[in-house]
Order: C-alpha cells, then structure tokens, then sequence
C-alpha cells in the first residue's frame, strides 16, 4: 500500500481528494459542462461489466471517448430524452481515497462512491470503486481516464439518467 | 373467491376481437400466474446461444418463466437445461452465472449432479435404505432443443418440435439474421441487463413497434451522423412493414434492403463505416470480403419477435425475464464474429453500448416509458389500451396479415397466440 510518508504526499491526498468532491458536485448539480472542461480530449469514460480490463473489446455499460462524451451530454441537455427530462435527482458521497501511484505530471486514485437517486418517488442505491487517471496541468487537475465499477455492474440494473 | 381460471374465462373481456387490452392484463397477479403456468410452462421459451456454451461443461444460469434453470454442455457435447434446485432439500446447486464444471455440488448436504442432471452421489446414501433410487433423483431436466443456435427449453413433453412452433419462416428469418456474422459464426459478446416496473408483455410489444422509434428515440437519432440517421427513417420511408408469422411470432422489417446481408453489396458504405473499412483494407482483407463484414457490422434490416421471450433486434438478441406481475428483466445480448476481426467487433460493442443497455442513449428513454405505462395503468381502470393500430390496411403475407411499419400487427399476432395458449 502507498503510506502518505511526508507532509507533500498529505498536500498531494489533500488536492486529490478537493478535486474529486469538486467533480461529483458538479455531477449531482448536473453541471455537465464544467465536468467536460476537467478531462483530457484523449480521455476514456469507462463503467466495465464484470472484472474485465480490456475495455476496447469487451463490452462495457459505456466507454466514451470525447465525441461520445459531448454526444451524451449533448442527450442529457437537449430535453428530447424522456429518461433525462427531468433526470433523477441524486446525492452522491465520494470517499476513501488511496493514492495507487503518483508518477511525473499523473496521479492515480482509487475511491469509493456512492450515489442514491431519486425519480417517480422511489430512491435507488448505487455502490461503485472508482478509479481516476488525473494528469497535472496549468488549470489544476485533468482527467485522463476514469473507471467506476459498479458493485453489481454484470448483474440486473436500472437505467441511468446521470453520470457516477 | 373465484378461482383464478374461472376469473379470467372470458378472454374476449382481456382481449377483444378488435384488438383491444384490458388494463387488468398488465396488473392482476392473479393473471400472471395464470401465464406463467398456461404460457411459460408450457411453451418453448429461449434460455441461451450455443456460443455461450463453448466446451464441454460450460453452463450458465437462465430462467423459464419464474423458473431458475442451469443451461450446460455435457461431456457427450448434449446442451441440457436443468432446474436449479436439489431434489434432496431443493437449495440451489449453482449461484454462478456462467463458467465451467464438471459437476454440481449441492452446498448443504453434499448431493452431487453430472452435467446431465442425474445423480451421481450422496453422502451416507445407506440411510435411506438399499432400495433407493438415484436414477428417480437427478436435477429435474427440460426438454430441450436448438435452430442455428439459438437453444429452448420446455416444461412440456406433449409440446411439438421445436422447429414446427417456430414455423418455416421464422426458422428463414433466423438464418437470415444470423448472416450478421458476415462469414463468422455469430457469437454472444456480452450482454446488459436492467429490470423494469412494467408487466412483461409491455416489453414484448415494444420490439414490434416501429411507432414509438422518432419519438422515444428522437435524441439517439440526433446523435447519428446523417447517412445513419437516415437509415432510420423508416416511419418516413414507409417501405418496411410488419408480418404476423403465425404461433405468435412475428417480423417487423425496417430496412428492407438489409434482410438479406448479402445483397445490395454495392450499397454505399455509410460513413461512420468508413474507418472500420480503412482497418479491414490496412489488415489485408480482400475487398470482397470486407464489404460484407462491413455490412454484416450494420446488423440485419428486421426485428424478429419470438413468443414469449426473445427477439431478434438488428444487431443483438433481446431477451425479457418476467418477475412478478409489474416487473420484469430485460437482457440485451451483443452478437460478434466468431474468430472475425477485432476491429469489426469492436465497433459491433461500441455501437451495441451506444443504444442498449443501462447506459444507452436509447434503452433507458424505452425503459421510462414502459414504465410510464405502467403507472398509467393505475387511473381509467375502464379504458382499453389499443394495439388496433393498422388494422384499416393489412393485407396477406405469407403465414398471416401483414400491416404497415408502424402497424401494431406484430402485437396482434403475439395476443393472439395468448389468447390460444390462455384458453387451453
């Protein structure tokens, strides 16, 4: 396991972890512009099925390149989707982050997330392990890739309105 | 309290001759355990694809109706589709969705089942005397047989073969789907699943409803490129229609110029094609060949509906589990080419990612409407709900009436067969 060891690697967890409660705000605020604006254009979206780590040639709830991205948000936003007009609501925490590896400009960080959302009256609980590839740029932290793992991701869903 | 038979005798009252559906069909639990005995009990219901079973002692688990059941691959090759449940205290003897064995162990006391469902030990047998017979003590076993692939599983020994419930043209329109494998064999890549709070035959009229596609579908449609979007256009066109195929099943073909894959090969390749093309030429294929895995990549131009539990849909197998009388499991199965290019795959995945399942940017708008019908159903107890749409020009097709592509004939044809199944 990767101890914080000295008083940078603290800071380090600290920016982290300030990054990753900015980006689910801006997720339950459905503010999908400014969360287009942390990625990396080269960045992958990824929600496997199952264990797998091949994501080019399994199949995945989404992986999302830009265009797929912009194309989604696009979807959420336009109101001609009857699931995200209205969307559900959610409320999400984001916690126990471990630094996996920080390396040069990358860092990655894996956490757990959890999410409740709440349409037609009735709450769903999602459960997740995330992990976040972010790159250090002029403008704070980018993301370069982001995994979440649904607990039960190759069980029976819901479908989804929203981004985990 | 009448008993449940006598409570839906009158048939005509849930569905009538002018094809309208009393809201109780989608409601009254009484009913949908009607259906599950008189429907999922006795009729050929899809449990897998043979290429979800690749070697010997490959299983997965599936359902039959409300029924959990272990599809397997014997040592002699023989699928067989087994009820998960011990005959000793009936606790399940497998809890994994898929992998491979060479046996199934009950977790309780041990009892032990071939690949075949039969019993092949116990521990302390002496104790239930010497006369004991295991060969009356396998895993209940399902009749079961297969067409091109697609493997079904039945209750019921009096049922006709498999290929006769299907008829010659569905079993046509099987081959003709399966052609997607562009020269491969068809093979199961993955596969989402998500339950809905609707009844299940919500679900079975959806795959036959062209209707609902420019509207529900209106924000999938403008994520499309314009060659694509167009090829979805069929309400516009207006060349497509719907067939009734008899015993329930029906056909609902949207792009007429791609039942058959290997025809029109001189089509235009569309241009989110165009990269895929570029690969194939850049990995050596030759041009013939390339365009037909391109164009099996596209999927077929039909919707093939099987009564009660599976459709062909374009490019992936549509399967609905049902749970309780407002709820039911939908699974989109995605298809590729068997030992095919990674490439040609790949795009197959992400184009099945792009619509189906939790995340896609078409299932989840079809999941809130069919839930939506279901929460209407709760006011205007009194209204019908139609499925009479087209009725005013079908003509005859082949096995049954065939009606215009935004006609409801497909559902007709599925109501009609519960009518039949309903009444005996």
């Amino acid at each position: 396991m990767n101890m914080i060891s000295n008083v940078n690697d603290l800071g380090l967890l600290q920016k982290v972890s300030a990054f990753l409660w900015a980006e689910a705000a801006l997720l339950d605020d459905k503010d999908y512009d400014a969360w287009l604006a942390l990625w990396l254009t080269e960045g992958f979206y990824t929600l496997p099925i199952g264990e797998g780590e091949d994501f080019d040639n399994q199949l995945n709830l989404c992986h999302d390149n830009d265009r797929m991205r912009r194309d989604r948000i696009q979807r959420f936003k336009q109101g001609f989707s009857i699931s995200s007009a209205p969307p559900a609501l959610t409320v999400r925490t984001v916690s126990r982050f471990v630094i996996d590896s920080a390396e040069g400009d990358t860092v990655t960080v894996s956490s757990a997330e959890h999410v409740i959302e709440d349409k037609f009256g009735r709450q769903r609980v999602w459960a997740a392990n995330m992990k976040h590839t972010l790159v250090v740029s002029e403008q704070g932290f980018k993301i370069r890739a982001k995994v979440v793992r649904l607990l039960n991701s190759d069980g029976v869903l819901n479908s989804f309105s929203y981004l985990f | 309290m009448l008993h449940a038979s006598e409570k839906f005798s009158d048939l005509d009252a849930l569905y009538s001759p002018d094809a309208k559906v009393a809201t109780s069909m989608y409601e009254d639990a009484d009913l949908f355990s009607e259906e599950m005995e008189r429907i999922f009990k006795r009729t050929w219901v899809w449990v897998a694809h043979d290429s979800e079973l690749a070697d010997k002692g490959s299983f997965k688990l599936s359902n039959v109706g409300l029924e959990p059941v272990i599809v397997v691959r014997d040592r002699k090759g023989e699928v067989n589709v087994l009820v998960n449940r011990c005959r000793h205290r009936a606790a399940t003897v497998c809890e994994v969705k898929k992998g491979k064995t060479s046996s199934f162990q009950c977790p309780y006391h041990g009892w032990g089942y071939g690949l075949d469902g039969s019993l092949r030990g116990l521990p302390y047998p002496e104790q239930y005397g010497a006369d004991f017979d295991k060969g009356a003590h396998g895993l209940k076993t399902l009749r079961t047989e297969s067409y091109n692939g697609m493997i079904f599983a039945t209750f019921n020994d009096e049922i006709e073969p498999l290929v006769d419930f299907l008829g010659p043209e569905v079993c046509r329109y099987i081959d003709l789907f399966m052609k997607q494998g562009g020269g491969f064999p068809v093979k199961v890549l993955g596969e989402h699943q998500f339950s809905v709070p609707m009844n299940w035959k919500v679900q079975l009229e959806n795959t036959t409803d062209a209707y609902h596609f420019p509207v529900v579908h209106k924000s999938f449609m403008q994520s499309l490129d314009g060659d694509a979007e167009e090829a979805f256009k069929f309400l516009d066109t207006g060349k497509g229609y719907v067939e009734d195929l008899g015993n329930g099943h029906s056909v609902m073909v949207m792009i007429p110029e791609r039942i058959d894959l290997d025809e029109h090969l001189d089509d235009p390749i569309e241009e989110r094609f165009q990269p895929l093309v570029k690969e194939l030429r850049d990995d050596g294929y030759p041009e013939d060949q390339v365009l037909k895995i391109v164009r099996a990549v596209g999927g077929a131009g039909f919707n093939l509906n099987l009564f009660p539990n599976v459709s062909f849909s374009l490019a992936f197998f549509r399967v609905l589990t049902p749970v309780n009388v407002e709820k039911t499991d939908i699974r989109h199965i995605a298809l590729g080419m068997e030992g095919g290019p990674a490439a040609a795959n790949r795009m197959r995945l992400r184009l099945h990612e792009h619509f189906q399942g939790p995340m896609g940017f078409g299932s989840p708008d079809d999941a809130e409407v069919w839930e939506r019908v279901q929460r209407g159903t709760k006011g205007g107890e009194d209204l019908p709900i139609l499925v009479n749409r087209g009725l005013v020009d079908e003509t005859p097709g082949t096995l049954g009436p065939r009606g215009h592509i935004s006609a409801e004939t497909g559902m007709r044809a599925a109501y009609k067969m519960w009518k039949r199944m309903m009444s005996r």
